[in-house]
């Protein structure tokens, strides 16, 4: 089955973080479809997004203020049978508040969440995306995203238009077929100003090293595979 | 400040009269050796119609005769596109000749809250090639809801040379790239607005754009770009425009640098105050700076609105300006009750509020206590969420209503409510115009008697004889439609959301509101039966919206058919072979001189981004698509073909 915006090649797994979550390739699938048509997907609240705008997805932020529900209640809507009227997911354009102001109001959340001191601004992470080929810069705060996944979603909605292969380092092949492609694959430049390919690291220390994203042709990624293929042969 | 204005101050009052241009100008060759009665009645015409400002009046006086209409025309300065695909451009140019200033809405007010598709349309491009041979001594330029992108910023720029004002709400498609070739090219410029746009980061300092000589800004509002900017290079720009009077900063300027454009413009009577916070940790040693001062100093402020990141400690500085304060705009500060207590007891003059939840009903009571001459409320939520925890109710709401008499407009965010509060400030306000409950939680009932809110927003339309505009919520049943199509004889905006139970309930708005303008509806059960219960008015609308309702197909194709003045556009997207649907997913028809636009996704010329399923290969697209969003745009040509 065709897939949406983003293709997910393979789920990432990181021995430092710990939890596998190994999901398989339907659950991971994003399809355009309306609420309650596909139940799995429900939880993601990844439907009928038409918000190309740049700037913050709408469903970006109902993520986020996910985070905030218990872990039940986050299984419970993943589970949720079709049904024509859904009592609990979130509904595109629903309340009806713009996506500028939700997007200030997750920002803040995020903020007051990280910092205890006066600097209010402390707690963000704005690190720029540029992609090639396309006319403008992004900005992300890496703090709104808990994991590569969400990153990849959120990048996937503000340059709508290409995706994003997910790198497997754990398979060798996988990872030269998608540096030979022409699909686009996220790298980024760290502290050390060395360009490396995301998902190198455990979530957090990407987080931490990030200085700056870009988004660039596989095939022009290559360059950064030899680092990234050792990598690959030493988790092996 | 305005999340949905209605009606751009375009005018300034009727003094300013831009009409009087025309008295010297008109369209007519003065023939002075022996004017005939027809020429005389046109001079005397142009010279009366000067004094008719309002557009509706001039509307009127267009349909006298041929003569009038003429003269009207000619003598229009100030022009309002309500929908800027109900006529084309070049029929607007051809008709009316000298226009100083023009207002442009584009995309239906349901595209703020993502339910049409990016690339949808509403594009600047072709008003601005029409207007820029014909128009070109524009003065004010007013957009909501249109596409822009910084090729039309820099065209308007080259071909407006004595443009003064340029407002933009809503609006997408251009950066601060395009914002430099605004500020570097618009010499005359008093009033640049930008207002919740989404205004790409292009890393351009445009700031330092604007002339180095002193400027005749009188309005400098940008609160809505979220890119950080050259704050010394503000700070000069302040420092040599001795006219300005609003200033809305970005959340990018800490309240120290508040501090000290507040010192170099003390004028000022309209200001956004940024981030409200330090947005670096304070020096040590660094003495804390005296805001208080700073605001005691602008004695002229009126207007406060930003505290985008605030830290409530510091709101205490802000109580010099309240006693004169008519506006403030506490929406984005999440405050509660105690904190907000202090403020608003000195804001005995407020007029127009804005403020979130967190406040809880505890502090909407000191509102109402405080604020008599409060005139527009506006409560929006933290959590935008239906299952939150929700501060207000009914009993905030009912406050208001008891402690604000002369409440004309109120906007609403709540999780629970009641019918009798609702009732009870449909006695109350008897002034009010604009009545908005949002009930965030879908079919909510009245949380005490478990009713539907029927009898609610019945109360609202039956007793509020001034009400214009109204958007419904929470569980309501076809009869509050009924209620409405009794009552609402003056309505001319309704929105309504998972509400009613047959086609019987938009029959009933169809049928018995005769002003209605603008009806927009999502999630409903109407039909295509109730859709036809509209005919003989959708020429008198501007639009109708019915997305995830039960309109088909054959519906909307029999609507078309039947009313040859209108442009029924619909989306339905695209379904995986095992789904179908027999509904429409998006109904948006609206009358149009023109016909359907010729640059509906679909029916682009080039490869568009949106062709479901195609691969763009088009040099003007940069980007290398392999999936687009799935979607079929379909634009019905009635009888007449293009």
């Amino acid at each position: 089955m065709e897939v949406g915006v983003m293709k997910m090649v393979n789920m990432l797994s990181h021995e430092a973080q710990g939890k596998k979550e190994k999901l398989d390739l339907k659950e991971t699938e994003l399809r355009l479809g309306l609420p309650g048509t596909d139940g799995e997907i429900m939880g993601k609240n990844l439907i009928m997004n038409y918000n190309g705008k740049r700037g913050y997805q709408e469903t970006v932020d109902l993520k986020l203020n996910l985070s905030g529900m218990d872990q039940t209640d986050h299984h419970k809507e993943k589970n949720l049978q079709k049904e024509k009227t859904p009592a609990k997911a979130q509904v595109v354009g629903w309340p009806p508040v713009r996506s500028f102001r939700k997007n200030v109001m997750a920002v803040q959340k995020n903020g007051s969440e990280e910092t205890t001191d006066k600097a209010g601004m402390g707690g963000a992470t704005f690190v720029k995306v540029s992609m090639d080929g396309a006319p403008y810069l992004r900005k992300v705060d890496l703090k709104m995203y808990t994991s590569y996944q969400e990153l990849f979603d959120a990048l996937g909605k503000m340059f709508s238009s290409f995706t994003i292969g997910m790198i497997d380092f754990m398979n060798e092949s996988k990872l030269m077929d998608l540096l030979n492609g022409s699909e686009y694959v996220p790298t980024y430049e760290d502290k050390d100003g060395d360009w490396m390919l995301v998902g190198d690291v455990p979530w957090k220390m990407f987080v931490e090293s990030c200085k700056r994203l870009r988004i660039m042709k596989g095939t022009e990624a290559i360059g950064l595979a030899p680092r990234a293929m050792e990598k690959c042969k030493n988790r092996s | 400040m305005s999340e949905d204005e209605e009606l751009p101050d375009l005018g300034g009052g009727s003094t300013r009269s831009s009409n009087s241009t025309a008295v010297s100008g008109g369209g007519g060759d003065h023939n002075y050796v022996s004017p005939s009665p027809d020429q005389v009645l046109e001079n005397v015409l142009e010279n009366v119609l000067c004094f008719l400002t309002s557009r509706r009046d001039r509307n009127a006086a267009s349909l006298v005769c041929k003569s009038w209409y003429r003269a009207e025309a000619l003598t229009r300065s100030e022009l309002f596109i309500g929908n800027c695909y109900s006529v084309s451009p070049r029929r607007v140019t051809n008709r009316f000749r000298l226009v100083k200033a023009i207002a442009i809405k584009g995309k239906p007010r349901f595209s703020d809250f993502s339910l049409l598709p990016p690339d949808w349309g509403a594009h600047f491009g072709p008003w601005l090639s029409a207007m820029s041979r014909s128009y070109r001594a524009l003065e004010k330029l007013y957009l909501k809801r249109m596409s822009v992108t910084d090729d039309d910023l820099s065209f308007a720029a080259q071909s407006f040379p004595i443009l003064k004002e340029l407002v933009m709400v809503c609006c997408e498609g251009f950066g601060t790239g395009g914002l430099a070739i605004v500020a570097s090219g618009c010499r005359e410029i008093r009033v640049l607005e930008l207002m919740d746009s989404d205004v790409g980061d292009d890393e351009a300092d445009w700031i330092s754009c604007f002339p180095d000589n002193v400027t005749c800004l009188e309005s400098f509002v940008f609160d809505c770009v979220e890119a950080p900017i050259n704050f010394e290079a503000l700070e000069r720009l302040v420092a040599r425009s001795p006219s300005l009077k609003k200033l809305r900063l970005n959340c990018y300027i800490s309240i120290g640098q508040l501090y000290r454009l507040m010192i170099r413009a003390p004028q000022l009577t309209h200001l956004g105050t940024g981030s409200f916070s330090p947005l670096e940790i304070v020096a040590q040693g660094e003495q804390e700076l005296n805001y208080f001062s700073a605001f005691a100093a602008c004695k002229s402020l009126i207007c406060l609105s930003g505290f985008r990141e605030i830290i409530p400690d510091y709101l205490s500085a802000i109580y010099p300006v309240c006693g004169n304060l008519t506006s403030l705009n506490l929406s984005y500060a999440n405050i509660n009750a105690e904190q907000l207590k202090p403020v608003i007891c000195l804001c005995h003059k407020l007029q127009t509020f804005w403020v979130l939840d967190s406040v809880s009903d505890e502090g909407l009571q000191a509102v109402s206590a405080a604020c008599k001459d409060l005139r527009e409320l506006r409560v929006f939520p933290v959590q935008a969420l239906e299952d939150a925890e929700g501060p207000v109710s009914e009993v905030g709401l009912l406050a208001i209503s008891e402690g604000c008499r002369k409440l004309q407009s109120i906007l609403y965010f709540c999780q629970r409510m009641t019918n009798a509060a609702v009732v009870a400030m449909s006695k109350n306000c008897l002034d009010l115009v604009v009545f908005r409950l949002c009930i965030m939680g879908r079919h909510r009932p009245d949380h005490i008697t478990g009713e539907p809110m029927d009898e609610g927003f019945g109360a609202i339309v039956k007793n509020c004889k001034k009400l214009t505009r109204l958007a419904v919520s929470g569980l309501l049943t076809d009869r509050a439609f009924s209620y409405i199509g009794q009552y609402g004889k003056l309505l001319r905006t309704l929105s309504v959301a998972f509400a009613g139970n047959t086609d019987l309930g938009l029959k009933y708005l169809l049928e018995g509101c005769p002003k209605l303008q603008k009806l927009e509806i999502r999630d409903s059960p109407f039909g295509d039966s109730a859709l036809f219960a509209g005919l003989h008015h959708y020429y008198n609308m501007r639009f109708l919206w019915m997305s995830s309702c039960k309109v088909t197909r054959q519906g909307c194709e029999e609507i078309a058919r039947q009313l040859p003045g209108l442009v029924v556009e619909v989306i339905t997207r695209d379904r995986e072979e095992n789904e179908t649907s027999e509904y429409v997913d998006t109904l948006y028809m609206y009358r149009s001189l023109d016909g359907p636009r010729a640059d509906a996704p679909r029916l682009m010329v080039r490869p568009s981004l949106m062709i479901c399923g195609k691969h763009c290969t088009s040099t003007e697209c940069r980007f290398s698509i392999a999936r687009s969003l799935d979607f079929t745009l379909s634009v019905w040509v009635p009888c007449i073909s293009r």
